[in-house]
This record gives structure tokens, sequence and C-alpha cells, in this order.
């Protein structure tokens, strides 16, 4: 008897909860992720707040003029664009970011090859070294590369000049002070290209080269038909994200020339600071800022889509 | 180079081996020599950086002899600049911007990497993906509405402008990294946890922070370096003495158009620079692997 109505109270039990669990798993799940959405919430405020609302807001900026207080429409954009400078500074950050990151690049990837050649502990020794420029804050390793190219004390010039060669004016004319600019970039990037193509080539399977040298395959094949291929995905990456970061580089042109001479070094943020902080006229700086968007939303779509395919494959 | 080095090599008479042993001992050799290039001109900038920090003005100004070795080394500059109270004010607004930041931004990072990588809502998919554009987004591309934006809040010379602001650069990255990471925690385990009667704070606690110590330390590293090096927001947006941190005080502060203070400026770049590198010789592995982890998987 006791028993019986234990079984019918157990019975009850899990017979009439069945459509009442339903629901409080579905309200378990929703309340689950209000927890996951208020976990988010600093970072979405954050990204709205102080990364979307500030693009939007450039844009309405950029179409007022001087005194923030009429609406131009267009008309900093065709100035800009009419203005030899601001030519100029078009020209020189092509010429900047797309010579520095192949610079980068390429002495990356021959620093990679070198470093998988040296296997064992005394790797991470090399590895430690030649990161040091990729560690050092970059404004203070500019200003070194100012102080060693001064005019007067340039410690490089001195060294030309026990060599018994001329002294070169590194920063003194537009071409020179453009090449020092760039070196510097490429000394300061080259390591990171450095490590991502370690990382790349140490998981290219040595299977591939094995069997490549047994069919007689040379250094140059082994190359062009394994570790290029194998790379593609991961040096597209790397390059396209370096295009991004050089394009829009600030510290080494502001401290090294200021965008001098003659205007010779600007590139889109350092003109845009000393248009807009430096010359007060935030809706022109504006403007000129906003002059990298297309190019780098372009460079940002192929990057996302590359890593996004990236991870597909790498799920599967 | 690299090859002659390598080719002047003695063969020794005991290394009877294959050719390719042979092969790959020459471009092992090979490779020590042009790294060696390599290395001397990577420091260069570093190691005249150190010599100048050690010179006096006099001997700067003199230019007699070698300039890349100094001759009468003094610590004169270290001492003047641990001393000057402007200098000292530079290195704790970085000390304590750098703290608060790195910890914000951990934070907001680890509760959003975990809420995106385990518990979902509608829309996750989205957000991780604006996550990693907005990680994309250069710091000169903003800085002007920026500029404006903070002026209204008031915020424009105060140093807790960079607080603001330095999380919208480090934040994306580490919450990109700390994703990377949750999602390489098995899914059983959570699961198990939460069977046994585990909360989801006591999952991210327990589970999550201690699995994924190596990402956190990486994105740590990241936050840190984001704020430490910060030059353009800094420079834009504090302009007194007293709220400037160690790069723009530096850069803007030391530099008084006379040119023989170099040896301080470079001995301030010393000390400016002696965090990062420190933090980096005992941590890089688990830098490197957190920003390589994209590139070694698949």
């Amino acid at each position: 008897m006791a028993d019986g109505s234990t079984m019918v109270a157990g019975s009850s039990v899990t017979m009439s909860p069945a459509p009442r669990q339903g629901a409080s798993l579905r309200k378990l799940s929703r309340r689950r992720s209000t927890a996951a959405l208020v976990l988010c919430m600093p970072l979405i405020l954050l990204i709205v707040g102080l990364k979307i609302y500030p693009t939007f807001y450039a844009v309405f900026l950029s179409m007022l003029d001087r005194k923030m207080l009429n609406f131009v429409g267009l008309d900093n954009f065709v100035f800009l664009l009419g203005r030899p400078s601001f030519q100029l500074v078009i020209f020189q950050s092509c010429l900047f970011a797309i010579t520095a990151v192949i610079m980068k690049a390429f002495i990356g990837f021959i620093l990679a090859h070198l470093m998988h050649n040296i296997r064992g502990p005394s790797q991470r020794i090399w590895r430690g070294l030649l990161l040091v420029p990729w560690v050092i804050p970059l404004s203070l390793s500019t200003l070194t590369w100012w102080w060693l190219f001064d005019p007067s004390y340039s410690a490089f010039n001195w060294t030309l000049k026990w060599l018994g060669f001329d002294e070169i004016p590194f920063l003194g004319s537009v071409w020179n002070a453009r090449i020092s600019v760039i070196a510097v970039n490429t000394w300061f990037g080259a390591p990171f290209f450095m490590i991502m193509y370690l990382a790349a080539l140490k998981s290219v399977p040595e299977q591939l080269y094995e069997a490549a040298a047994i069919d007689g395959a040379g250094a140059w094949q082994r190359l062009i038909y394994i570790t290029l291929p194998m790379m593609r995905n991961i040096i597209l990456i790397t390059v396209l994200y370096s295009l991004i970061v050089t394009f829009a580089d600030f510290d080494i042109v502001r401290i090294l020339t200021n965008g001098g001479p003659q205007d010779g070094t600007h590139l889109f943020a350092t003109y845009a600071f000393s248009v807009g902080i430096q010359s007060g006229n935030i809706p022109r700086g504006a403007s000129v800022s906003l002059f990298m968007f297309p190019i780098l939303a372009t460079l940002a779509f192929f990057v996302l889509r590359d890593v996004l395919k990236r991870n597909k494959e790498v799920a599967v | 180079m690299s090859a002659t080095t390598a080719n002047n090599m003695p063969i020794k008479p005991k290394a009877k081996v294959g050719s390719m042993e042979r092969q790959r001992m020459w471009a092992v050799r090979g490779s020590f020599a042009a790294l060696s290039v390599f290395v001397v001109m990577f420091l260069i900038p570093p190691f005249y950086m150190i010599m100048t920090s050690l010179k006096s003005s006099a001997e700067i100004s003199a230019q007699k002899g070698n300039p890349w070795i100094v001759q009468s080394p003094t610590l004169d500059n270290f001492i003047h600049l641990a001393t000057d109270p402007s200098f000292q004010r530079y290195f704790m607004n970085s000390v304590w911007v750098t703290a608060v930041v790195v910890v914000l931004s951990m934070t907001i990072a680890i509760l959003a990497a975990f809420s995106l990588s385990r518990m979902g809502f509608k829309g996750a998919t989205v957000l991780s993906t604006g996550v990693f554009l907005t990680y994309l987004v250069p710091p000169s591309l903003l800085f002007i509405p920026l500029f404006q934006i903070v002026g209204s809040l008031g915020l424009i010379n105060n140093t807790w402008v960079l607080v603001l602001l330095f999380p919208t650069l480090a934040v994306p990255f580490c919450t990109w990294i700390m994703i990377g990471y949750f999602n390489s925690i098995p899914k059983e385990l959570d699961e198990a946890a939460l069977i046994d009667g585990a909360t989801y704070p006591q999952i991210l606690i327990q589970i999550f922070i201690p699995v994924a110590l190596p990402g956190i330390i990486a994105a740590t590293i990241f936050a840190f370096t984001v704020a430490w090096g910060g030059f353009l927001y800094p420079l834009a947006y504090l302009y007194s003495s007293d709220q400037a941190t160690l790069t723009v005080g530096i850069v803007r502060e030391l530099i008084r158009g006379d040119v023989f203070a170099w040896g301080m400026i470079m001995a301030a770049c010393v000390m400016a620079a002696a965090p990062p590198v420190i933090v980096y010789t005992f941590l890089m592995d688990y830098y490197v692997a957190g920003l390589t982890a994209g590139a070694t998987k698949g």
C-alpha cells in the first residue's frame, strides 16, 4: 500500500512536469543568452561608443567648415584633392606602405628560413635577439634613429667618413628622408613577419620535404613547390594586415621628419595630425583621415575573408 | 657572404656522412653566419641608445673619436632622470595608466570571450566578426573625431583619457586571442561541470581561466604593449607636462633643441624601454604562441 502510493506519486511526478520542464529549459536558455549578452555589454559599448560612433561622427565633421558652424558638403575633400601637398601625401603613403611591407615580408621570410635551419635551444636566443626592434616602443626607437641620422652628429656618417665615403644627409633631402623612413619601418616590422613565417614553416610537414628530396628536388624547387604553397594563406594574411598598419603609421614620420623636408614624407596620419590638431582645422583633419577609409576597408575585407576561410578549414 | 664562410670551414675528416647530412650541416653554419649579420644590423639602434645614454654632454659635443663607443662612461644621466620630478611623473603616469588599462581590457575581453565562446546569444557570430574588424581599425583613423568626443567629455589634457581610449585598441585583439583559447577547451569539460551543478561564474573562474592561462598571459602582454608604447593618443590629447606619459614626455619635453641633451634623452629611452624588454624576455614564448596561434593550425 505504502509502496503503491509512492509509485503513483513517483509516476505523477515524472509524468506531469514534462511540459513544465520544457518551458523551464527554454526559460533557462533564454536566461543564459541574456546573461551572455550582459557579459558582452562592455565590449559592445566600447565598440559602439568609441569605434562606430566616431566613424560616423568623422563623416559628419568632415562636411563642416573650419569654424564647425556651416555645412559645406564635400568641399573639404575637393579642396584636399586639388592641393599639391595632399597629392604628395597620397603618393607617399602608398609608396611608404607598399615598399615597407614588401621589404618586411622579404626580410622576414629570409629570417624565418634561417631560423628554421637552426634547431635546438639556441633558436630561442636568436629569436629573442631578432625581436628586440619589435619589443622597444616604436616612438623611443625612432628617437634613437633620429639621433643616428642627426645632421651634425650622425654616427652613420662618422662611419662613412671613416671608411672613406661621402657623408649622406639622411633626412636632408626628400628622397633620402623617404628611404630613411621606410628603412626604420622595415627594421621595426621585419621581426613580426619573421615569427609569423617561422610558425608557418614549422607547421609544414617534414615528410613533404623528404619526399621531394628523394625525387631529386633542389632547394629552389622545394621552396617554389612546397614551402610557398603551404604558406600562401599566412603570407597573404600577414601582408594584408601589415599593409593596414603601415598605411596608417604615425610614430615614425612624426618623430623622424615631422613630414619634412618640403612636405616630402607626410603620411595620411601625420598630415591629419598637423592639419587637424596642430593647425586646429578639425573638419579638414577628419577628411584627411577619412581618405584612408576606403583603402583600409578594402584591405580589411580581404583579411577577414581569408581569416574566416582559414578558421572554417581548421574547424573541418 | 654566408656561403663563403661556410665553404671555408675545414671539413673534418671524420665527417664522412651522407651528402644530405653534409648539406644540412653547411646550411646550419651558413644560417648562423647570416643570422649574426642580421642581429648586428638589428641591434645597432638599441646598442647606440645604451652607448649614448652613458655619455656626458661634454663627450657628445666634443665629437672626438669613435661615437659608437663611450669613452668615459657615466651614470649621471640616469641619476639625473631618476631624481627629476617631471621624469618621475611621466614614469608613474605610464605605470598607472598601463596597469588600469591592462586590468580593464582583460576583464572586458575575458567576459566577452567566455560569453561568445560558450554561452551564445542571437548575433554572437556577428559580434565576433565585428571584434576582429575593430582590431583592424588603426588609432590614426579616428583620432580626430575622438578629439572632439573626449573634449566634450572634458577629458582633454587629463591622463584618464588614455584609460578610456587605450582599451579600444587592446580589447578587440585580446578578445580574439581569448576566444581562440576558450574554443580550444573541450566542450565536455564545462558540460560535465554544468551537470555537476557548477554555475557559469564557477566554470569561468575554476576551469577556463586556469586552463587558458597561456592565452591570458599573451593577451595581457598585448594590452601592456599597447598602453606602454602608445604615442598618438597621448600626443594628441595631453598637452601639459604633468599629464604626459613616458613616450610623449620624452619626445616632447626632453627635446628642447639642445643637441647636447642627447645623453639624457637616450637614458630616458633606455629606462622607458626596459619594462617591455624585461616582460618580453620572460614571457616571449607565451606571446609568440598567442600571436601565431592562427599561423600554426591548419
